[in-house]
């Protein structure tokens, strides 16, 4: 298994993409997103035939994504990838059509965290019920309890 | 998504119906709905709708300290709470870098593989339930998780919400009678796997429903992010016991069945083979088990003032074989004491995604089948 560093060179030189690296996670612009996503799949130095999770984060100045990447022919892993949004029309390419596991977890990042996939065949709230405003896991979501004093939890 | 031409002949027009199965039904192992679209009696297209039991279990996580959430991982899965006590145990201490002694990672290990068998007994009980056997399996499947619940009210106090895992260990040592009753318990557990063996694996009414039943292709099972035994049971080799060897698993020996057609027979059938490796870990452990500390240093030190426990700032992904698949949490930490982000991967959830591709072409009977074979738990699903 490759070292986060040398995986970042190698992307960088095969997908032509600026990658940053956050301790164990590649920064991917999302636009390149996608490409970087499926050179992963298919190379097999890599082989991540395996997405294991999909993670929408509020970070305030924007929203992220964390994708858990694996390798269940290698048996290698984690590869993380993590991309980057705005929070008011947040949109991120859809990793749906190289991963069918992508699905029902994207449309929970929809859901909970409002990050729009696009190109993801049925983007619909999976957990909130249908016409629900807000998007719950956002920091700035105001719940009923919130008078109430954490501490004493 | 595969194209169905109705069976409507020139002289003989005929219409789809689309029919609700649940949510307030059996079945459904809850409260889940399927959006079936019906040709006759065959299954042209199938939505699950789910949500009926969500309470935003991340949102409660990231409003309190990190240890606060240990009882509520509890109820993710509720047949399973050891192993999400452990799955979070597990990333909790990869974030915060915390040891964990050895005889607490047999004592995990003894707990992890005692609920393996409690979720696969009650699977397959449930599963027999879903085929029109009303109960007797089921209650045959009841009678052994009572011997292990006991087991589990004996240490932790609680029999099905067992909160007993701590960050660097358990929260208490084992009682001194616990080694002798599992013991005890892995000389007649073989005995009832046989008994169960003997009236299912071969009954031919099973084998009629289950066999070529909602096939489940090896390269479909990997893209969809299937795990456990679903992904076993359809000829894929990846157990993460064997892949990551977190804790001690690298210690013991034990096999990884794997299916060969993929249907709800083999996923049946994976799951009786499953037990029976369980009991090898368990018989293993048992032997083995040294004396020692059952929760480490700092860890108790955070366990009596949790919230004090401030991991330093970064992310963490722990993740473990659970009964029913991958269970992962993911952990954002920024420095304070309650998690900035917390993420539950759970296997139920994502093993849903096939749930249509499965049934497409089926009957509604073994659409309920296919369903039961997955293994959900709802508390896991809605979150």
């Amino acid at each position: 298994m490759k070292t986060t560093e040398e995986i970042k060179t190698d992307l960088e030189s095969k997908t032509g993409t600026s990658i940053t690296v956050q301790g164990e996670a590649l920064m991917v612009p999302k636009e390149k997103l996608f490409d970087v996503a499926k050179y992963l799949k298919d190379t097999p130095d890599y082989q991540m035939d395996y997405l294991s999770s999909v993670t929408g984060t509020d970070y305030k100045d924007g929203l992220e994504v964390t994708y858990h990447l694996y390798s269940i022919a290698k048996k290698e892993g984690p590869v993380v990838l993590k991309t980057k949004t705005d929070r008011e029309k947040g949109v991120v390419p859809s990793l749906t059509p190289l991963w069918r596991g992508a699905e029902f977890q994207e449309r929970e990042a929809y859901d909970l965290v409002g990050i729009h996939f696009e190109g993801h065949p049925d983007l619909r709230r999976i957990l909130m019920w249908d016409g629900f405003e807000h998007y719950p896991l956002r920091k700035d979501y105001t719940q009923e309890d919130q008078d109430r004093n954490p501490e004493q939890f | 998504m595969m194209e169905h031409t109705l069976i409507s002949k020139p002289d003989f027009d005929t219409q789809t119906l689309e029919v609700s199965l649940g949510p307030q039904h059996p079945s459904t192992h809850g409260v889940f709905r399927m959006n079936v679209v019906l040709d006759g009696e065959t299954i042209v297209k199938l939505k699950p709708v789910m949500g009926y039991l969500h309470r935003n279990h991340e949102k409660l996580a990231e409003n309190m300290s990190y240890l606060g959430s240990m009882p509520y991982t509890d109820r993710l899965d509720y047949i399973c709470s050891m192993t999400n006590n452990f799955a979070y145990a597990l990333a909790v201490e990869k974030l915060a870098g915390i040891e964990v002694p050895e005889r607490a990672q047999y004592i995990r290990i003894i707990m992890a593989e005692l609920t393996r068998l409690v979720n696969h007994t009650l699977l397959i009980g449930f599963l027999l339930n879903d085929l029109g056997a009303f109960f007797t399996p089921v209650l045959y499947a009841f009678r052994e998780r009572e011997k292990i619940l006991d087991l589990f009210e004996e240490v932790a106090g609680s029999r099905m919400m067992c909160n007993y895992f701590r960050f660097g260990g358990v929260k208490a040592d084992l009682t001194p009678d616990f080694l002798p009753r599992v013991k005890e318990l892995i000389q007649n557990y073989p005995r009832f796997l046989d008994e169960f063996e003997a009236l299912l694996s071969e009954n031919e009414i099973l084998m009629a429903r289950t066999q070529k039943v909602g096939v489940l292709p090896k390269e479909l099972a990997v893209s969809a992010s299937i795990t456990g035994p679903m992904l076993r049971a359809s000829g894929v080799p990846y157990d993460i016991r064997k892949v990551d060897h977190y804790s001690l698993y690298d210690r013991f020996k034990f096999r990884v069945p794997i299916g060969e057609h993929g249907d709800v027979y083999d996923r049946y059938y994976i799951r009786v083979l499953e037990m029976r490796e369980s009991i090898k870990i368990l018989d293993q452990a048992v032997k083995e088990i040294p004396s020692g500390d059952v929760i480490s240093k700092v860890g108790a030190g955070f366990a009596k003032a949790p919230r004090n426990f401030k991991p330093k700032a970064g992310e963490a992904y722990g993740r473990i074989e659970a009964p029913k698949g991958e269970l992962g949490f993911f952990v954002v930490s920024d420095g304070t004491n309650k998690p900035y982000r917390y993420h539950v991967r759970a296997p139920s959830f994502i093993n849903l995604t096939i749930l249509e591709d499965m049934c497409l072409g089926h009957k509604v009977p073994d659409a309920i089948i296919i369903l039961g074979s997955i293994d959900i738990v709802l508390g896991e699903v809605d979150r």
